[in-house]
């Protein structure tokens, strides 16, 4: 049985918090469950916590934007949130600006914007 | 550094060590006969002071076997540091400076082939000679060039401190006043500066300003881009102000896209956009 993360609800929206250091399998194992647990729920949100990564690559990264785009297909919008500086410097180096998804400076904030998105 | 210079035969050490007065009497003639000399920023009396110095370092250096913890050069290059310093001070040219070196090769040679009898050859020992005050001259040019090295580091540190303030002008929203031109050195510390400010106050809006900022071309359009890019991905949103109407004309002729990047003439127009998309409003007293 592989490690999965786990995923929350609040004000219907799902919360993921990503502590563990992510490595591929992981990644597409949480965007398959988040899918699933989209349509179960119909909620109208996600929120990817990932401010306690220090690292992010380029794989990763993909799934986190390829997440925002299933997820807008099954009605909810993306926040990514807590991005930390080092790994944002990283990414836009990498030319990864992570377009498709809306991002936040903390939970709190990434929760305020999706219920004005709602609204 | 050079590998230290080979030590000298014994005899031949103490021969040059006796004849030491002479030789610095010829060192000092050939001193006042070069124009290198600079008598115009040395007196002669503190000129014969410094060679007698440093003859006497050298010799008793030359005569001391590299076989200890520390190197036997080590007070005459203490010696040539300082007489570097203070002459690069006066305003002596790093090759004045060499040459005061330099042109002891000359007495002390001509005085060994004219008066030592030996009882081999003396070339091996007049070439170790000449290396080892060729060595010592070209320490005096690197004395010079670490000296201004290290004031070149030290300005450029003190002007990417000046450069680079992050200041919160009001509870969510951060100004960065950009002065002079970015490279690559600098855009990285902007950008950095920028996001850990942003991190650490929790702020969602940033204004990063260029009315200090002369010209832009497409490297430092595409720093800016990026810093944009990296704050959005934080979670920030970023303002530019202050583009003056040249370098927007630049902007336009070079064809730089800026996106959806947010532009305000001014930084109070900028300051104002902040409020309204914090929600705030500015209202006056009675």
């Amino acid at each position: 049985m592989m490690e999965r993360i786990a995923i929350a609800r609040i004000n219907n929206c799902l919360l993921v918090t990503i502590q563990v250091d992510m490595h591929d399998k992981l990644a597409l194992a949480l965007r398959e469950d988040l899918g699933e647990k989209l349509v179960e729920t119909h909620s109208s949100g996600v929120l990817l916590d990932i401010s306690s990564l220090d690292t992010l690559d380029t794989f990763i990264a993909r799934v986190l934007a390829g997440i925002g785009s299933m997820a807008r297909l099954l009605g909810a919008e993306t926040v990514l949130v807590g991005m930390r500086p080092a790994v944002a410097m990283t990414l836009v180096e990498l030319g990864l600006t992570l377009e498709g998804v809306h991002t936040a400076l903390d939970v709190e904030r990434g929760l305020a914007m999706l219920s004005r998105a709602k609204a | 550094m050079p590998d230290t210079p080979r030590p000298l035969p014994a005899d031949l050490v103490s021969w040059i060590q006796r004849h030491q007065t002479q030789i610095l009497d010829d060192w000092m003639t050939e001193l006042l006969a070069s124009p290198r000399t600079r008598l115009d920023l040395i007196d002669e009396m503190a000129l014969r002071q410094e060679s007698k110095e440093f003859l006497a370092v050298f010799l008793t250096a030359l005569g001391n076997a590299d076989d200890r913890e520390t190197s036997p050069w080590e007070p005459v290059q203490a010696i040539l540091d300082e007489l570097s310093r203070a002459r690069d001070e006066a305003g002596f040219s790093p090759t004045e400076t060499a040459t005061f070196v330099l042109s002891l090769k000359h007495p002390l040679v001509m005085r060994l082939t004219r008066d030592y009898e030996s009882q081999g050859s003396l070339e091996e020992e007049v070439w170790n000679l000449k290396n080892t005050l060729d060595w010592l001259g070209l320490y005096t040019t690197e004395v010079y060039q670490k000296r201004r090295e290290a004031t070149i580091r030290q300005q450029q540190e003190e002007m990417e401190e000046l450069s680079t303030p992050v200041v919160k002008v009001w509870d969510g929203i951060l100004a960065l006043p950009l002065v002079g031109t970015l490279d690559t050195r600098r855009s990285q510390m902007v950008t950095e500066s920028l996001l850990d400010a942003i991190a650490a106050s929790g702020s969602e809006i940033a204004i990063i300003d260029l009315t200090g900022v002369p010209a832009i071309d497409t490297r430092m359009a595409q720093h800016l881009i990026r810093t944009v890019a990296a704050a959005r991905l934080m979670g920030a949103s970023c303002i530019l102000s202050g583009i003056r109407p040249q370098i927007a004309q630049t902007i336009v002729h070079l064809k730089i896209q800026l996106g959806d990047i947010k532009t305000e003439a001014t930084l109070a127009a900028a300051l104002k956009s902040a409020f309204r998309q914090a929600g705030l409003k500015l209202v006056g007293s009675e």
